[in-house]
């Protein structure tokens, strides 16, 4: 399996022993405003919440994305969205609501679907985390992809990549024995453009297609 | 090799990027050293900024400025530089203006920092003192404040004809009745949004969410004073819009306003909760007299309304015109009013007017029917029009018979039993209703290029959009049929706005107007091609006219002896042509202008209501559609099946909910402004009626993206009624109305 470091800054790994001493230094620090006149402590403190932020919240994480091992360093209120879509530039997950009502962000985390929008990246210590751009093999699309192309299941294209990932994970559980079925458990994926009837459709090609999903 | 395109449901050219998550949306460009801005709303719907600070946002490292009224930029004083193509009469919003509150939730500062989650936390320490004035919200409450505004962004109301209160008086049978819808959003799954890439050479690169590259162009370029090539927009795809994306909307000004002043790149998204801070379809209510004779002939129609707007614009909707367009009367009168309310300006939401206006002609059309004691149908086939009223003027094309016939044959209509609550499905009454729609097929002016290059690839553009509706694709078909190329070699560009100009991306008039053009183009390359063929060795098409040869499989043939022809690369090559290129405008021809265009549809619902529990589900639809030539027929049925999914939201669903103590839509998220999800969508099936209109523009198409919707949550209302016995008037129809 690749290993690859990140290469952008501030998302390469950082030596843990970094942190330990900016910590002891900033402690140090809340130590004395303790001390001084709430005043002076308040005027600082909105400052100090961020370099304590900036200098020691950065948490180490090793993620595997798409089958590629990366090592980041993520602020604890990243969340696996924003860390996908402005970090490391794979924007084919999107936002819709970011509180987790619209589906758009769907991904798969160890196979199970997932709101990324609602999943913060700190949490996801060492597990596998698949996205739209990681579901086709090379050129060879999955055959979910191909199944929204012929049935059209999309007219924009945006809520997609969840509608995608949140179908391949209904027929892997087993919740795409029939139309109703799927229209229940494909409920959680909003498509404004009102793709429904040829979401079904493709689903349901792809389920009874016998292909390996 | 067989290039016919038209009318087969070839699949989405942009399928692939889309399936793939390549396909990118305006927040989904970077650039080296991008900063990211978060958008700071007021809480309140009227009154003063009495004070901000923004100083514990500023302390912040990684904060790099703070944009507020008191700091920022120069900016235009005329009301004109704010205007844009789709602006109605009146003052435009100016963001962070000066310190007054039009609206709740309008932009007041604007956090600017290294990274998304800095901005955004930055926005939550910006301390806003107001001076709150106490605001009106309220529609039905302030409804005798209603006015005429002095000019109507889309024509006035027709005129009256005949004597209305007279033939209504003496009509046998009659319905008198009021019908609302309250305010609703577009959510576009895509948040509007717009990043600014600031080039090395100070210019920008500017991707925004928009139906119109050339608008957004156009009102940042006048509002900051710059020059065409300062600012290039760009918006290869659009997350869906609906109308949202019809008005540049304040993202844009705000982003490229910070990336000017901070001479970096700047990307600004909006919150879920901010997508219902701007254009809405308005609240409306509607009043509907209708008086018919016994046997159902139309005597008396009378159609006013009353729609909400700001207090800075006037936006007027075409609500009370169908009538005319409809239904054969003598005796009309129409009115709009509008009533002016601290919120923003309303905007065209998908088939403005058509919806509102058409939702309370069709019921009351249904409960004339029942105060007539006659089938729907045979109402409304009893008092067609071969003529539209408004201007006197013939159609260009009407296949709505054909409609009513078709989809009224598949939906099985004539088991109808009308009796109210005789139609049943275990503990679920079952109700069949009906109505008809129409929508505007008008063209526009537009511009588009082609490049023929010695390869045989044909490039074209316009700079139009793509919002879902297929633009790319059909484009790509109209331009491959007319030069008989294959479609793989065959490019269409678009969202971008140093392309040639094609109008804003709505009104259902993409097909008609840019594809217009792109045949246009596509001709005049095949008359250069015919004219650099002529001196070719043995040229079959020496003394030939273009109207004596035809395009297909590569080739240029004679129409006369196809055996007779050159394969298009062939004449490039031995006539040592790199490329050929043309630029055309197409505009309306001036025949147009006699006739009425209009796209038509028949749509049967089917609900289940539960006895108990007031659940209402769309069991089945039939939409008939009569607009013209269909260009693909896998992405025109999609057109209307999301029309259609719009139409259950419209009558059962959506439903901006105004708290008029704060002044604010409460509901402003996707848990809450209901939107129909898959498990709300049942059996949908979507007829073709073949129609043949050769005035309506040079392709023959109406255009789809509206017509769909139209009508479908009037037949939803009365099938409601049909089946509860209860007419509610008032949409959405919620549980807690039917009970």
């Amino acid at each position: 399996m690749e290993e690859q470091k990140a290469n952008k800054e501030g998302q390469s790994e950082q030596p843990h022993n970094d942190t330990r001493r900016d910590f002891l230094k900033q402690s140090s620090l809340l130590t004395a405003l303790v001390l001084t006149p709430p005043t002076v402590f308040n005027a600082a403190a909105a400052r100090l919440d961020e370099k304590v932020a900036e200098k020691f919240e950065k948490v180490p994480v090793t993620l595997e994305i798409n089958r590629v091992k990366q090592k980041l360093s993520v602020e604890p209120r990243v969340t696996l969205l924003d860390l996908l879509r402005e970090q490391l530039n794979l924007t084919g997950t999107k936002k819709g609501c970011d509180y987790g009502q619209c589906g758009a962000c769907t991904v798969h985390v160890d196979g199970v679907r997932v709101n990324s929008c609602l999943t913060f990246a700190v949490m996801l210590d060492g597990k596998k985390i698949t996205t739209i751009e990681g579901l086709a093999e090379g050129d060879e699309l999955h055959p979910m992809q191909q199944a929204f192309i012929k049935h059209d299941g999309f007219q924009c294209g945006y809520c997609t990549p969840g509608q995608i990932m949140s179908a391949v994970a209904c027929v892997r559980e087993g919740h795409a024995n029939s139309e109703a079925e799927i229209r229940e458990y494909m409920s959680g994926n909003i498509c404004r453009c009102g793709a429904y009837p040829n979401i079904v459709k493709a689903i349901q090609e792809v389920k009874n297609g016998g292909q390996k999903v | 090799m067989n290039t016919n395109y038209i009318g087969k449901g070839t699949s989405r050219v942009d399928g692939r990027e889309k399936v793939t998550g390549q396909a990118k949306y305006a927040a989904e460009f970077t650039a080296e050293g991008m900063t990211h801005a978060f958008v700071v709303s007021s809480r309140i719907a009227k009154g003063k900024i009495k004070s901000i600070d923004a100083s514990a946002a500023l302390e912040l490292e990684g904060v790099l400025d703070v944009f507020t009224h008191k700091n920022r930029p120069k900016l235009a004083w005329y009301d004109k530089s704010y205007q844009d193509e789709d602006s109605p009469p009146g003052s435009p919003f100016r963001p962070l203006y000066d310190s007054e509150i039009q609206f709740s939730m309008q932009p007041i500062a604007l956090v600017v920092a290294e990274t998304f989650e800095l901005a955004r936390y930055g926005a939550s320490l910006v301390q806003v003192e107001y001076e709150e004035e106490s605001h009106t919200t309220n529609l039905k409450a302030n409804r005798e404040k209603a006015y005429n505004p002095k000019k109507y962004k889309s024509g006035e109301p027709p005129k009256s004809r005949g004597n209305m209160e007279e033939a209504f008086a003496g009509a046998a049978a009659k319905v008198d009745q009021e019908y609302f819808h309250t305010s609703e959003h577009h959510n576009p799954m895509e948040m509007h949004a717009s990043t600014v890439v600031w080039e090395d050479d100070g210019t920008m690169t500017i991707y925004d969410k928009t139906q119109s590259v050339k608008n957004s162009q156009n009102y940042i370029k006048k509002i900051f004073d710059l020059s065409t090539k300062d600012a290039r927009v760009i918006s290869p795809f659009v997350g869906g819009a609906f109308g949202s994306g019809l008005r540049p909307q304040y993202q844009l000004f705000l982003a490229v306003m910070a990336a000017l002043a901070l001479e970096r790149s700047v990307k600004l998204v909006l919150t879920r909760q901010q997508m219902f801070s701007f254009g809405h379809r308005p609240a409306t209510i509607q009043h509907l007299q209708l008086g018919a004779s016994k046997d159902g002939n139309l005597l008396a129609a009378k159609h006013e309304a009353f729609a909400e707007t700001s207090r800075f614009e006037d936006y007027a909707e075409n609500v009370v015109v169908w009538q005319n367009t409809l239904y054969k009367c003598d005796n009309v009168a129409f009115d709009y009013k509008l009533v002016g309310l601290d919120v923003y300006t309303p905007l065209d939401m998908r088939a403005p007017g058509g919806v509102t206006g058409m939702y309370a002609l069709e019921s009351a059309m249904d409960e004339l029917a029942v105060a007539a004691g006659i089938d729907p149908v045979e109402l409304r086939l009893k008092n067609y029009t071969e003529k539209d009223q408004n201007e006197d003027a013939p159609f260009t094309s009407k296949e709505l018979k054909e409609c009513y016939r078709q989809a009224a044959e598949k939906f099985g209509w004539e088991k109808r039993n009308p009796e109210p609550r005789s139609m049943r499905d275990g503990h679920k009454l079952v109700g069949w209703g009906m109505a008809s729609a129409a929508w505007e097929a008008t063209q526009q002016e537009a511009s588009a290029k082609a490049q023929l290059t010695a390869d045989g690839k044909l490039i074209v553009s316009s700079a139009t959009a793509d919002i879902g509706t297929g633009t790319y694709t059909v484009m790509t078909q109209l331009a491959a049929e007319t030069l008989g190329l294959p479609l793989e070699d065959v490019t269409f560009k678009l969202g971008d706005s140093t392309l040639p100009y094609a109008p804003l991306e709505g009104g259902s008039w993409t097909v008609s107007s840019v594809g217009s053009a792109v045949k246009k183009v596509c001709d005049a390359i095949g008359e250069r091609l015919l004219k650099f063929s002529r001196k070719l060795p043995g040229s079959p098409f020496a003394l030939a006219g273009l109207e004596e040869v035809k395009f297909e499989n590569g080739m240029m043939k004679l129409k006369s002896d196809p055996s007779k022809g050159f394969y298009i690369k062939d004449i490039m090559q031995q006539r040592e042509l790199d490329v050929i290129e043309e630029e055309v405008t197409s505009k309306p021809a001036s025949e147009q202008k006699n006739y009425a265009p209009y796209a038509h549809a028949a749509v049967f619902v089917e609900v289940k209501v539960d006895e108990d529990f007031g659940t209402i589900t769309v069991s089945r639809v039939v939409s008939g559609v009569a607009a013209g030539r269909v260009i693909n027929t896998k992405t025109s049925r999609s057109q209307i099946l999301g029309g259609i999914v719009w139409g259950i939201g419209m009558a059962l669903e959506e439903e901006s909910f105004m708290d008029n103590t704060f002044g604010r839509f409460m509901n402003h998220n996707l848990a809450e402004y209901h939107v129909p999800v898959n498990a709300d969508v049942h059996d949908i099936e979507v007829i073709f009626v073949e129609e043949h209109d050769e005035i309506v523009n040079p392709i023959g198409a109406k255009g789809l993206g509206e017509i769909g919707i139209v009508g479908v949550a009037a037949a939803i209302a009365n099938a409601v009624y049909h089946a509860t016995g209860k007419r509610v008037r008032d949409l959405p129809i919620t549980l807690d109305k039917v009970m």
